[in-house]
């Protein structure tokens, strides 16, 4: 694969620089339009009512009561409800899953959408929901991994392996100098993005339009096309910016649907927002999960044996399994490894992916049992992860395309002054009588690559479009794609005009598995190629250009101009190019796509090194996270400043994994109860004092032309744990079941 | 939330007159109530409007010492006024430890006393409470029960009042106006609050239509001006309800307590007011000894509800660390981080 | 006593004076923006008050303004995010938020900023920046901005040259 990445940052402009967001703007002065802030003339809202049982069946709706309300238009239940075209409990493959669209009167699990209530106001429609009281036959509902006998899936997360192995683990395990098991257990989380669900659809003959936040409009427009039996070319998704989506909007969801089946319902464009406290079952979760880890050592603190194994939960309707233990595939050299996932079905809304699902839920555990063994051996624990560090990836034994983790454990080290730290729990204090800990985890995310499609132009007045149905969730996407946008067409960001975030471009694949910039970059990467190499072709083909004769690789693009590689005082402007060619533009399309290749041959991921230090009142048990730092490695670096936010956010996303998150489920009755932001604790910024991440430096040539990796989801990996182990080394306290609160380490 | 009439009341009496009714609800600035409504928890048929009413948004030293506070007073005002800070540091601690700036800034004293408890069960009407629906049973009992009363509770009901304010108020004897259709009656907010016992359904003293018109602080609450703070273990850093919660006011003369006032929150349904530990600290030393005593004998009756054992440990450890910071005095500024754990000395 | 049939309200939004008849009394100041003034520039994220997302100035004071009844604000003075800059120019503490990096997915933040605007007006935060953390914990962030907000807020505060004042107590 040629090494673009070395070519651009010779040349390139955009890509590296910490430039501000470009829809910073429109994001502080309230100008940014979500999809709730959308108003279509005659728009009515919509309003779900839910289940509050867990299992059974609805036995009645007073939907009189209800359409007595004034302002209420009707209320749709199983029985009225538009006909789909297609089953909404129909399996084709296993990235569509089952929704709740009223086709009975079944209760599969509590905050299901049991009917819909439409009204000309939200306050009608809020009322007439409630108004509806149902009834319901009730059946024990199913809760806990202890409630069933536990199963094995067939594959886990998004289609990987459920077992994975090599080597004998239990011979590894006996033979062992030091050993250690453990169980960890971490609890069932909800996405909770600022952004509640909604959507504004609009009808018009068999035409859609919905405003929705999706990370993957194409995905949306084509499970819309087969429920309602329309073309998708019929269907127009706009999500110019989603208030968070990490995960629960990857795929469209019940109450989303249901919106535009209301608007179909009453022949009039209609508005749905979920209620907070709806968002604790129909948009997804990320799974409660026990985790078993046996780890053993040979007399030198060498691992001579890990086995990960992971029990976890899904809905009793779907398959969607955490696959916590995948991450013990890539990350520690052991002769003997095993890793495998269990199941069992409850009667929640379907698990679904949630930011680094499987590996957050794995880290946090497979980073303590690390501390574990490494506190066994009498080994640093930093010391300890270098003693075990994996040249090559654990099981399938390919080399890393690239692995800077040796770099990040030593600048990270560094940075946090890890070697002040004095070994024994308790040892170290603020000078105020508080305990102090430090604690340190790796972090790893696999560098993945989707598929995507860009369009590319350049105009004769030198000016330049790139189209692609990307997604802007948070991450800064109309920021960084434009860059790469930029120095694809050798362009200023300012003769730039980026269009995204609409299913009318191309499609811009999927925010998600922290690969949208890689696949999306990659597709406008090579659309702009395209667009170079037809600029290249007029000008060097043709003898009154000071190109002509320097042949398409022997020119390269800058600040809208041709130059010759060969002599760089010669070059041609865009807009000259195209006069004499009489050409108004040129445009071009391009595709981003994993290459096989390079995938059989390389193992690719990104890494990282967290450090964390909390402070712990000796007495009352109060946890506070003091200072983190964090190390990544992860390719080249599109946007410093954005790269940067990312990994706060993703660290952030650690210490609420560790010491906040829970949704806590009474079990007889399977509701949450705490399905609101008051009890459903994620960190306020005063949990928040000090955050520092290091960008360390990486080159992949294999991983894709632009040599990215994602950056979104690798900080919560590492964190959890580090933060555990912080904890274990302030109190002396091993709390194996997070959240990590006070009255655990009260002792 | 329910269609209801809205009243706006212009003077006391036409609210109380509106408010005798059956199925009214003062609103204030509705930071609880609007919460409650919108959840379905209570779905009053009438709101009488308060916020227009004159006058009940001052702060008066009373020409006998101490202050009136007027039941419109926000929170955050409270807080900041210089001289009730002054005179009532664990009073300003509490209240900025409470909620958020956005919601002290809205929410009013008198609001503040009528909050309800944020027990899961109350919050949800899916579940039995007896609270909501006297006699259905509490479904509490049995279920999440982390954060329930250790003190106080009854088999019909083991929530816990959720006021921070509150706490540090009972300790310093406060006590409240409330006007009724026939005229004005002053209650000691000690005896405001009403233990569940077999009635948990009545929260407070208040009868139909009575309205608090100002929480009073006698004269002799500014005499532990200089040692007295409040002290609030909670799940996050901050802006999360008290898991418990303490305030200690002293009183010190020659190196002994003459005396001592102690009240915690997060333990009952009422801001508890610590007596017998306050008997314990009575002319003796302060020292972690006596503050251990104390401890024990504001615990000595305390008794789990569920998975909460370890809040009547957490407590006593609280009490020890509230007395503690607040014979060492206190701070001439409010820390960075009120009634935090994690304020930037540990007096230990 | 006004009888719930007159649920006509005055409200100055943004320094424009609005004379609203209200068909129904349970309209929140938040909703009254949004669905019935168009400005959607607060958002919704709990409608609990429990995010701060919705977060306005009320007579200069920031409040959530899901929990406040529209008619109850009879006379009252909103500011909200719209109401900050002027044209092109950027209020300062919008400013300091593009420069901090105080946002990612950018739902939070219009309430992040009209808190911090009410957070500096109160002035008792000065510039210390725990005490910065503590008064912005109100505006919860999913994206995890916080640094940047706080870092934002700082730097507006010193660039608008307030004087710190001290904390009462």
């Amino acid at each position: 694969m040629p090494d673009i990445a070395t070519e651009q940052a010779r040349h390139g402009s955009s890509i590296g620089q910490p430039l501000t967001r470009r829809d910073g703007f429109l994001k502080v002065t309230g100008g940014a339009t979500f999809a709730a802030d959308n108003r279509p003339e005659g728009m009515l809202h919509a309003v779900i009512a839910v289940s509050r049982i867990a299992r059974g069946r609805v036995t009645h709706l007073d939907v009189a009561a209800a359409k007595a309300h004034p302002g209420v238009v009707d209320v749709m239940v199983p029985g009225n409800a538009p006909k789909l075209a297609s089953d909404p409990d129909a399996k084709n493959d296993p990235f569509t899953f089952r929704l709740d669209l009223l086709q009975n009167d079944r209760v599969r699990y509590a905050h299901q959408p049991i009917a819909v209530v439409i009204a000309e106001t939200l306050e009608a429609a809020t009322e007439g929901a409630e108004l509806l009281a149902p009834r319901y036959e009730t059946e024990k509902p199913r809760i806990g991994l202890d409630t069933a006998e536990a199963h094995q899936p067939e594959a886990v997360g998004a289609g990987d392996k459920t077992a994975a192995s090599k080597g004998d683990v239990e011979a590894g395990l006996k033979n062992a100098e030091r050993r250690i098991e453990a169980v960890y257990e971490t609890p069932a989380q909800y996405h909770n993005a600022m952004e509640p669900h909604a959507i504004v659809a609009q009808w018009d003959g068999d035409r859609l339009t919905v405003d929705t936040p999706s990370q993957g409009m194409a995905m949306a427009t084509m499970r819309l096309a087969g429920l309602f039996g329309i073309d998708p070319k019929n269907i127009l998704v706009r999500s110019p910016f989603l208030g968070g989506g990490f995960g629960s909007k990857g795929f469209l969801s019940g109450p989303q649907v249901l919106g535009v089946m209301a608007a179909k319902h009453v022949g009039r464009p209609v508005k749905l927002v979920l209620r907070r406290e709806q968002m604790f079952g129909p948009v997804g979760h990320r799974a409660e999960t026990r985790q078993t880890l046996r780890l053993g050592t040979d007399g030198s603190g060498a691992l001579t044996a890990l086995d990960h194994h992971t029990l976890t939960a899904t809905s009793s309707f779907d398959d969607f399994y955490e696959p916590a233990s995948a991450l013990s595939r890539y990350l520690y050299k052991a002769p003997s490894l095993s890793t495998g996932h269990s199941g069992v079905r409850v009667d929640t809304g379907t698990p679904l992916f949630m930011r680094a699902p499987g590996e957050a839920s794995g880290s946090a555990a497979l980073e303590a049992a690390i501390d574990e063994m490494a506190e066994a051996c009498g080994i640093d624990p930093l010391v300890f992860r270098q003693m075990n560090y994996a040249e090559a990836e654990p099981i399938s034994e390919r080399p890393f395309s690239s692995k800077a983790l040796r770099e990040c454990y030593e600048q990270g080290a560094a940075r946090f002054g890890w070697d002040r730290r004095s070994p024994e729990p308790r040892s170290m204090s603020d000078g105020a009588g508080r305990l102090v800990g430090w604690g340190v985890g790796t972090a790893l995310f696999p560098a993945l690559m989707m598929q995507a499609e860009a369009r590319a132009e350049i105009r004769a007045d030198g000016s330049g479009t790139v189209a692609i149905g990307a997604h802007d969730m948070g991450q800064g996407a109309w920021t960084a794609l434009a860059q790469i946008a930029a120095d694809g067409l050798g362009i200023d960001l300012d003769r730039l005009d980026f269009q995204s975030g609409s299913s009318d471009l191309p499609n811009g694949g999927i925010a998600g598995g922290s690969a949208h910039t890689a696949t999306a970059g990659s597709a406008i990467h090579s659309a702009a190629a395209a667009v170079l190499a037809q600029l290249s072709e007029l000008a060097t083909t043709d003898e009154r250009s000071p190109l002509f004769g320097a042949g398409n690789a022997g020119v390269y693009a800058a600040g809208g101009r041709l130059i010759r590689r060969d002599d760089e005082s010669r070059g041609e402007s865009f807009s000259d190019i195209l006069a004499r060619a009489k050409k108004n533009s040129v445009s071009a399309s391009g595709k981003g796509a994993p290459d096989p290749a390079s995938r059989e041959s390389y193992a690719m991921h990104a890494h990282g090194a967290v450090f964390a230090e909390v402070t712990v009142d000796p007495d009352l048990g109060q946890i506070r996270v003091t200072r983190l730092v964090g190390a990544f490695a992860a390719g080249r670096i599109v946007n410093p400043r954005l790269v940067t936010s990312q990994y706060y956010g993703g660290m952030i996303w650690g210490v609420s994994f560790a010491l906040h998150e829970n949704a806590v489920v009474d079990p007889r009755s399977g509701r949450v109860m705490n399905p609101n932001l008051g009890e459903y604790h994620v960190p306020v910024n005063a949990d928040v004092p000090s955050i520092e991440a290091i960008l360390v430096e990486e080159h992949d040539p294999h991983v894709n032309p632009l040599g990215i990796k994602g950056v979104g989801e690798i900080g919560i990996t590492g964190t959890a744990g580090a933060i555990a182990n912080a904890v274990y080394h302030a109190t002396g306290v091993r709390v194996r079941k997070m959240p990590i609160t006070l009255d655990k380490v009260l002792g | 939330m329910n269609r209801f009439d809205y009243v706006r009341a212009r003077t006391i009496a036409e609210a109380v007159a509106a408010a005798t009714e059956p199925g009214a609800a003062y609103l204030a600035a509705g930071t609880n109530l609007l919460d409650l409504m919108k959840g379905g928890v209570t779905r009053p048929a009438r709101l009488v409007d308060v916020t227009h009413l004159p006058d009940l948004d001052r702060i008066d030293r009373l020409p006998e010492g101490g202050f009136r506070v007027g039941a419109l007073v926000r929170n955050s005002d409270l807080a900041y006024d210089t001289a009730f800070a002054r005179a009532h540091p664990s009073v300003a601690e509490a209240l900025l430890s409470g909620a958020s700036a956005q919601l002290r800034n809205a929410a009013t004293v008198a609001g503040n006393l009528m909050q309800r408890t944020r027990c899961p069960y109350f919050y949800d009407p899916a579940s039995a409470c007896n609270k909501r629906q006297p006699g259905a049973g509490c479904e509490a009992q049995g279920g999440e029960t982390r954060l329930h009363a250790v003190l106080g509770w009854s088999e019909h009901c083991i929530a816990t009042h959720p006021s921070d304010f509150c706490v540090p108020l009972v300790a310093l004897d406060a006590a409240v106006e409330i006007a009724g259709k026939d005229g004005t009656r002053e209650v000691p907010l000690e005896a405001f609050h009403r233990l569940p016992g077999d009635a948990p359904e009545r929260e407070t003293v208040l009868e139909a239509g009575e309205l608090i018109v100002a929480v009073r602080l006698p004269a002799a609450a500014a005499a532990f001006s200089g040692h007295s703070r409040y002290l609030k273990i909670r799940d996050r850093t901050s802006y999360a309800f008290a898991v418990v919660s303490a305030a200690a006011s002293l009183r010190l003369d020659q190196g002994r307590i003459t005396e001592g006032r102690l009240a915690l929150g997060g333990v009952a349904l009422k801001p508890w007011r610590a007596r017998a530990a306050e008997a314990v600290l009575y002319g003796a030393e302060p020292n972690e000894h006596i503050f251990r005593q104390a401890a024990d004998a504001a615990l000595a009756e305390a008794k789990p509800s569920g998975d909460n054992a370890f809040k009547i440990e957490l407590a006593r450890r609280l009490i020890v660390r509230t007395l503690t910071r607040a014979a060492a005095g206190t701070p001439e500024r409010m820390p960075a981080l009120p009634a935090s754990a994690f304020e930037e000395t540990l007096h230990a | 006593m006004e009888a719930s049939s007159s649920l006509s309200l005055s409200l100055s939004v943004n320094g424009t004076r609005h004379d609203i008849a209200l068909d129904d009394p349970r309209v929140t100041l938040l909703d009254l923006l949004r669905e019935r003034l168009g400005l959607t520039g607060s958002k919704k994220g709990c409608d609990r008050g429990q995010c701060g997302a919705c977060t306005v100035l009320v007579n200069g004071r920031r409040v959530n303004s899901c929990l406040s009844l529209a008619v109850s604000l009879d006379g009252a003075e909103i500011t909200t995010i719209e109401g900050l800059a002027q044209g092109d120019a950027l209020h300062p503490v919008q400013a300091a938020f593009i420069a901090h990096d105080g946002f990612q997915c950018g739902f939070c933040t219009p309430g992040q900023i009209m808190s911090a605007v009410g957070l500096i007006r109160e002035g008792h935060a000065g510039d210390d920046p725990e005490r910065v953390r503590e008064a912005m914990s109100g505006n919860l962030c999913r994206c995890g901005a916080y640094i940047g907000i706080t870092q934002a807020v700082l730097d507006a505060q010193a660039k608008m040259g307030t004087e710190q004042q001290g904390e009462a107590a």
